[in-house]
């Protein structure tokens, strides 16, 4: 499969995770309090500072197999508690299911292949959208969205295929449902993504139906038409791969709002359970290396601890606390992610090395000095 | 340097080789970005797009590497193998890359190129070979067939309306099928004009699996009244057949 595919993956799932985190935020906030509106800048801004690190991101564009679902979901979890919002397991685990199913809708539709990079462009422009009033976080998206351009943009259709299909495989026999694609008639209510057979046909693909016949010289000499039930157009015109631009494809923008909330049903089909709960219990023996990688990278175990409970917050990914709960002890056992949770600040050694990483993550705002402590930390991490 | 190397595309050929398309890397260093260079930075390393011949003894285990053709500057995806009568001078194997070149060889103890089909930059995901006849399905939906012997284009199908996955032949009646990203399985006829030496088609046939990527589609008979289809997320193997 393609050793290209990560960053894709993890960049549009940190997309749509920022999607979900925004809305909850926005709906838990009382209209009018100034400093919850404070809060929510401040979260966001955290996560994505963290998320759009140089350093990470030169890691992650490094060819390289995708990580394990496990290994994935716990660099989440890292993200999503890269500042003062708290999550408990039931909130998590479901704005994880969001997060993928979403990403699983977006690649299953792409009209192309390269359509891929279309939609990552959609999740860097809302994030850009986001974080539009701190320049030094902007920075860094520029610089990965410069980075993406270069590496993508010269490949060809057939490995953009190679990194939908490793895509496809990571998301397959997914079929959790969400109600806003279950009330948008996108999913049917067996977890299945609906596939349309109308509407354009992507960029460089002609309407099926014609039939042309050439002779041995070449020239056509005869058409004859064939008809299906689907029903296509041609396309008005094609996206944009640019650093700006007018993406056209709609796969990829935020399609949350404050006044539709998002559920997700737990119960799917026996079968599909039955071939989830294979992959839970067989032991990864390579997960726990890929997580002291992760947890080495990220850094990020509680940087901000608040001190006395007082100065962190919960959100809630459930309308209710006692949805949540509920949520929580009714979540099957299959489709439990059984994050694993590495305590890598036990060694000093370890824990002197991750102090001086937290450091490099914590600042957007470009410092004097800076420069010395990129190289320090490079030569940290040959050391590692 | 992390790189994956799997083989896409086998064909057994000349009746005792087995041919098997590899996308092939450089010994050296990975690619990262950009097209692949014309001449590789590390003169020991493989170019891009080789296909293996294996010589398959007809008894025992003891299968060798006969040869490793190396014309293709893409990875290669798909194989195909004469399944019919081939006209003089048409060759019996077909390959396909990444860039939608095909190219024709005859088999033997020593492969012979034929003649190069140049792409159009899209890909050609399968491939198929019949009576001289080049079955191509490509990655923008359209299939075309080329006369083997010349390399001429004869005709051309807006079949699909995405990603072409499967092409199959059935050898007794020249009929084909196509199963595509956009949920359709296609059943075409060729035949061959025996005056004007034309390549005719005809559709026979359109199957819609609903809200299903089909990614394999194979007849199931020689003659094409059959055929089984399976996609994307789907656990189980479809079977159509006359009613």
């Amino acid at each position: 499969m393609s050793a290209r595919t990560l960053p894709l993956l993890f960049l549009n799932l940190g997309g749509e995770m920022l999607y979900i985190l925004d809305q909850r935020l926005r709906a838990q906030s009382i209209p009018g309090e100034k400093a919850r509106k404070g809060e929510r800048r401040t979260v966001m801004n955290d996560i994505i500072s963290t998320m759009f690190n140089g350093k990470f991101m030169e890691e992650l564009f490094k060819p390289q197999d995708l990580y394990s679902k496990k290994a994935l979901r716990t660099v989440y979890d890292r993200l999503a508690h890269a500042s003062i919002m708290r999550l408990n397991q039931a909130s998590m685990d479901k704005l994880y299911d969001l997060m993928t199913m979403a990403f699983k809708y977006q690649v299953l539709l792409c009209p192309r292949p390269r359509d891929i990079l279309l939609v990552t462009f959609n999740h860097l422009d809302a994030i850009k959208d986001f974080i539009s009033d701190s320049p030094g976080i902007l920075n860094q998206v520029d610089e990965t969205f410069r980075r993406l351009i270069e590496t993508y943009n010269p490949l060809s259709d057939g490995e953009f295929q190679l990194i939908r299909q490793t895509l496809l495989i990571f998301f397959q026999d997914m079929h959790i449902r969400v109600s806003i694609f279950l009330k948008d008639k996108v999913q049917n209510s067996n977890g299945r993504f609906v596939l349309p057979i109308s509407g354009p046909v992507p960029w460089g693909t002609e309407v099926p139906g014609l039939i042309r016949i050439f002779n041995h010289k070449g020239v056509e000499v005869k058409r004859a038409e064939f008809t299906t039930a689907g029903n296509y157009v041609t396309p008005q015109r094609e996206g944009s791969f640019e650093l700006y631009g007018d993406r056209v494809l709609k796969l990829g923008t935020n399609m949350y709002s404050v006044t539709r909330p998002v559920e997700t049903h737990m119960s799917g089909s026996s079968k599909h359970l039955a071939s989830q709960a294979k992959e839970n219990i067989a032991p990864n023996p390579l997960a726990k290396e890929e997580l002291n990688f992760l947890a080495r990278l990220l850094g990020g175990l509680d940087i901000q601890k608040p001190a006395g409970g007082d100065s962190g917050f919960r959100l809630n990914l459930f309308t209710t606390d006692e949805e949540e709960e509920h949520a929580a002890q009714t979540r099957p056992e299959e489709l439990s992610y059984k994050v694993i949770n590495i305590e890598a600040t036990q060694e000093p050694a370890r824990r002197a090395e991750l102090s001086r990483i937290l450091g490099e993550l914590d600042v957007a705002e470009p410092r004097p000095g800076s420069a010395e402590k990129g190289e320090d930390l490079l030569a940290l991490m040959d050391g590692l | 340097p992390a790189h994956s190397v799997f083989a896409r595309g086998i064909a057994a050929a000349g009746g005792r080789f087995v041919c098997v398309g590899e996308p092939g890397a450089w010994a050296g260093r990975w690619p990262w970005a950009g097209p692949a260079p014309a001449d590789p930075p590390d003169p020991t390393g493989t170019s891009f797009g080789a296909v293996l011949v294996f010589d398959i003894p007809p008894k025992g285990t003891n299968v060798t590497l006969s040869e490793v053709l190396e014309q293709q500057r893409d990875p290669i995806t798909d194989i195909a193998a004469e399944r019919g009568q081939a006209p003089d001078g048409a060759g019996d194997l077909v390959t396909a890359d990444d860039a939608g070149t095909l190219c024709l060889w005859s088999s033997g103890e020593e492969f012979t190129l034929l003649g190069k089909i140049p792409g159009s930059g899209c890909t050609c995901s399968s491939v198929a070979l019949w009576n001289g006849i080049v079955a191509a399905g490509y990655g923008n939906g359209q299939i075309r067939l080329w006369e083997a012997g010349s390399g001429r284009i004869r005709a051309q199908l807006s079949a699909h309306a995405r990603w072409i996955y499967a092409l199959d032949l059935a050898p007794l009646t020249g009929k084909l099928l196509s199963g595509a990203e956009d949920s359709f399985v296609h059943v075409w006829k060729l035949s061959r004009n025996p005056d004007t030496d034309d390549i005719e088609v005809q559709h026979c046939h359109a199957e819609c699996v609903t809200d299903t990527q089909v990614c394999g589609a194979r007849f199931c008979d020689p003659a094409g009244d059959t055929f089984a289809v399976t996609g994307y997320d789907l656990s189980e193997i479809l079977c159509y057949g006359p009613a």
